[in-house]
């Protein structure tokens, strides 16, 4: 492979920017240099959907209404764990307007006996049973109210507690296996080790195993803070429920979906329902948030698809506030022992993490790795356990674990630090490695003004004051799976195509503020078209990866598209390619001044309608940390709090909230203030 | 009834309350509505009487929204919200709790905010609705709209149109308003995005004040 070496902005503006050399492939496009010198990236872009959005002329999944389509309503058990004997849906399917049911039935095997009985096992309020299409969403609810299901109730349980018991109602008694969409626990254990009701546990993650020699870092420690905290469920709540709408067309099945990842809803429906993938196209404009929890199409869309094909027509299935409680995913609770050794200078020397977390049938409740890597010490081991209960699954939520194992790790590294006698913000600069971090503290410390904070007891008042500080890092992923299309057409029109979808992040934006910066062009000139799995694939929205993977080579497509276009102006004006630019919409040249031409013009001189460029996303210039996207960077934050609490109504209000965050170059500083100003709001909410 | 009894049954501010909308339309469990208030607006006005029974089939009603006289046909349990979305198309208006508690639903009824979801179609008799799609007049957009945009105001955009009924009807009521105000008018809009900061400085932008 053909290389070249490029000098590349390195490290963090107004305290350490420097350069860092890096060997290239050739045909990669020049490196942008800082966020200052560019015109558009950076800046404070308006989101090119905005207008649809504040006139109310946005769709979502849930405004898509197709000619002859109906609306469909779940069956959901309303017993945490039962057998179900029969099911009775005469009078349901006798009632005028009804056109389809469809009730889950286990599978069974050609000349199999069914051991498992016709219907799969009840484990948790509100399992998906079956469903319903009717002409009218209140039809399809008075169907499902007509349906009988009998049961014979088995003992249940739902608090963690209770499940690890010895002689507790047991959940599964077999091993199971992490879903889709589910949390994260680290190394995913495999769902069969553990006793009862307790499954795991997890010991290491991609950043290794256990280190050194906890018994030793105990020995040397003068300090110990021993501790167990518990953080709670929370359900994510997206405003737009989960849901599909499904068009099963005889030549393929077209399916509008609120996700965040088009690209697996595309292949899960074509495995489920055994069709290529070419056949099954995913569609997602606007989609009323996520969280983490909308990865998958779930139960809901092969139930909307059986009904589609039994029906004829097009399904609309979403689902209403109490099952998006119930059965759609929470952020799974935790119950975690730290143990934190220091030196009395403050040194770590030895940091021990055990956690009990229920996803209630679900696996995925660990801690993170948060403790594992936030602060080096060199004896370090976690067993994160997952309970079952019957209660529904739980499912990823923004930094999936890492939310948990911080406000564990965090609460406890300001116990140490009281214990030494140490300011924690003080106490985090001396144990923390990482340069973005410190920044962050001292710029936020400013902002925040930390200095007034009082020691502790200091206020009089019943309404009692307090500041505090916290720190969270997170993995740099990348898909490298994530490719995009740009085209120019001989109209002067410019086109970006992606299975990506905007999940009101702003996707959408970044992308033609991209391909503007590189085209020449102002924002407006770029029409977007993602979230169709007819493009080529994108990356799903989570785990922070889809700015970091989807727009490297949606420049690159722009940069090799705009290479071709300047070719034919070149040959026109016989010059040489390498002298021709285009700013301001003008194609110029580097030599003459004299030579110009309006973009569209350029385009005129096309011998085919478009020019068309895929790319994929290429490795880092730097490599990987893991050869399958796990980037090296330090993404980090830290945050400062002040948190006023009324000791007599107990009363807790959040004052104000300074948040330090690194995400590398920022794309658009409006968005990126929404982004926060989100994570923060729903962080204490 | 006539209109005065109406106007007495109907809280003036967020809409009609959950009691009164339960008097109007509550009984449809029963299979049937007892009409109590001026329903059948228009041309349906004189053949119908306060006391008169009818539903629970779907029956013919004459709506105004957004300066538009619609003729639809819906049963005496649908919402207003359902009317819109799923009669009339007008998909703009959201239902996210369907209870009356995230205010995503917020329609204007002779011009006051009311949650759609709680209300019957058949209650809103000869009133004018307005929807987030009738809040644009001839293309041009109002200035909560253009400030919502400036300031980004929206993120996955499923609260928006609630909260741009909210701020608008704020702005257009009130000409010295300031951040409490803001607060107070949007206090019961559900956004799970976070975009309260931004909602906060757009709304006061549009009544030309800033933070
Ligand atoms: S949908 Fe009407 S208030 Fe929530
Ligand atoms: S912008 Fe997503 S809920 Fe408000």
């Amino acid at each position: 492979m053909d290389t070249r070496k490029e000098k590349f902005p390195y490290g963090i503006p107004g305290h350490n920017l420097s350069e860092i050399e890096r060997e290239i492939p050739i045909e990669e496009p020049p490196v942008w240099p800082v966020n200052d010198k560019l015109k558009i990236i950076g800046k404070r872009v308006t989101r090119i959907d905005a207008l649809d959005k504040v006139t109310g002329k946005a769709k979502y999944t849930s405004d898509v209404r197709l000619p002859g389509m109906l609306f469909a309503k779940m069956l959901r058990s309303n017993l945490p764990h039962a057998v179900i004997t029969s099911i009775d849906i005469s009078k349901a399917e006798s009632l005028p307007g009804v056109h389809a049911i469809h009730l889950i039935e286990n599978v069974q095997k050609e000349g199999e006996e069914n051991k498992n009985g016709k219907y799969p096992m009840v484990k948790y309020v509100g399992q998906p049973l079956g469903g319903i299409a009717a002409e009218s969403l209140e039809i399809a609810k008075d169907a499902i109210s007509l349906i009988k299901v009998n049961y014979e109730k088995k003992p249940f349980v739902i608090d963690i507690e209770s499940a690890m018991e010895m002689g507790a109602p047991i959940v599964f008694d077999e091993p199971i296996t992490q879903q889709e969409d589910g949390g994260d626990v680290g190394e995913v254990h495999d769902g069969s080790k553990g006793e009862g009701n307790v499954r795991g546990p997890s010991t290491s993650s991609f950043f290794g195993g256990p280190r050194g020699d906890l018994e030793a870092g105990f020995k040397e420690a003068d300090v110990i803070v021993e501790r167990t905290y518990r953080t709670q469920v929370h359900t994510h709540m997206p405003l737009e429920t989960h849901g599909v709408v499904v068009d099963w067309r005889p030549d393929m099945m077209m399916v509008y979906a609120s996700t965040q990842n088009t690209n697996a809803v595309r292949n899960e429906m074509a495995s489920i329902f055994n069709l290529p993938k070419s056949k099954v196209r995913v569609f997602c404009d606007f989609m009323g948030g996520g969280f983490g929890a909308k990865h998958s199409a779930g139960s809901f869309g092969p139930m909307a698809a059986n009904l589609a094909k039994k029906s004829g027509r097009p399904v609309w299935l979403m689902l209403d506030r109490q099952e998006e409680h119930i059965a759609e995913g929470n952020r799974p609770n935790s119950i975690q022992y730290l143990k934190i050794g220091a030196r009395k200078d403050g040194t770590l020397t030895g940091i021990e993490q055990r956690s009990h977390g229920t996803a209630g049938v679900a696996l995925g409740a660990g801690v993170g790795r948060i403790a594992q890597i936030l602060y080096p010490c060199p004896n370090f081991a976690t067993e994160q356990y997952d309970v079952l209960t019957n209660a529904g699954p739980g499912a990823a939520w923004r930094a999936p674990g890492n939310v948990q194992g911080a406000f564990g790790l965090e609460q406890a590294i300001d116990e140490l630090a009281e214990k030494l006698g140490m300011d924690p913000l003080s106490y985090r600069d001396l144990i923390d490695k990482s340069e973005v971090r410190k920044v962050e503290r001292q710029r936020g410390a400013k902002l925040f003004d930390w200095s007034r904070r009082q020691p502790a007891g200091s206020g009089k008042d019943v309404v009692k004051k307090g500041l505090g500080v916290g720190q969270s890092t997170w993995p740099r992923f990348v898909t490298l799976d994530s490719s995009v299309e740009v085209k120019i057409h001989n109209d002067g029109g410019v086109e970006i195509r992606s299975s990506v979808q905007d999940i009101g992040t702003g996707t959408k934006t970044i992308l033609a503020q991209v391909v503007a910066e590189e085209l020449g062009l102002k924002v407006k000139d770029i029409t977007v078209n993602i979230g169709d799995t007819f493009f080529p694939v994108g990356p799903g929205s989570g785990g922070s990866v889809v700015t970091g993977s989807i727009t490297p080579p949606t420049r690159n497509a722009a940069f090799e598209a705009k290479k071709e276009l300047l070719k034919l102006v070149a040959k026109k004006w016989e010059t040489d390619v390498v002298e021709l630019f285009i700013e301001d919409g003008q194609v110029g040249s580097n030599k003459n001044a004299e030579l110009k031409m309006p973009f569209k013009e350029a385009t005129k001189l096309m011998r085919t309608s478009q020019i068309s460029k895929i790319a994929s996303r290429s490795d880092d210039y730097g490599g990987f940390q893991q050869p399958w996207g796990l980037a090296y960077g330090d993404l980090g934050s830290v945050q400062f709090a002040e948190v006023s609490v009324n000791t007599d109504t107990g009363f807790v209000k959040v004052d104000r909230v300074v948040a330090a965050h690194s995400c590398g170059r920022p794309l658009n500083i409006g968005q990126l203030e929404s982004q926060i100003n989100g994570g923060v709001i729903q962080g204490v909410s | 009834m006539d209109d005065k009894d109406q106007e007495s049954e109907s809280k003036p501010a967020k809409g009609l309350s959950r009691r009164s909308f339960l008097r109007g339309a509550g009984l449809s469990t029963a299979g049937s509505v007892l009409l109590t208030t001026n329903a059948f607006a228009l041309e349906y006005k004189e053949h119908r009487n306060a006391g008169e029974e009818f539903g629970p089939d779907a029956m013919t009603i004459k709506m105004k929204v957004n300066g538009l006289v619609k003729s639809l046909s819906v049963e005496p349990r649908t919402t207003l919200a359902s009317a819109l979305r799923d009669h009339l198309e007008l998909t703009g208006t959201k239902v996210v709790c369907d209870r009356g508690s995230c205010s995503a639903c917020t329609v204007y009824l002779d011009g006051k905010p009311v949650n759609s979801c709680m209300m019957s179609a058949f209650d809103v008799g000869d009133k004018e609705i307005t929807t987030i799609e009738g809040i644009a007049k001839n293309g041009e957009l109002h200035p909560v709209q253009e400030a919502f945009i400036e300031h980004d105001a929206s993120q996955c955009g499923y609260c928006t149109p609630g909260m741009i009924m909210s701020c608008v009807h704020l702005v257009d009521n009130n000409t010295d308003l300031n951040l409490d105000d803001v607060k107070d008018a949007t206090r019961g809009n559900l956004c799970r995005c976070g975009t309260h900061p931004h909602v906060f400085k757009a709304t006061l932008a549009a009544a030309k004040k800033t933070i």
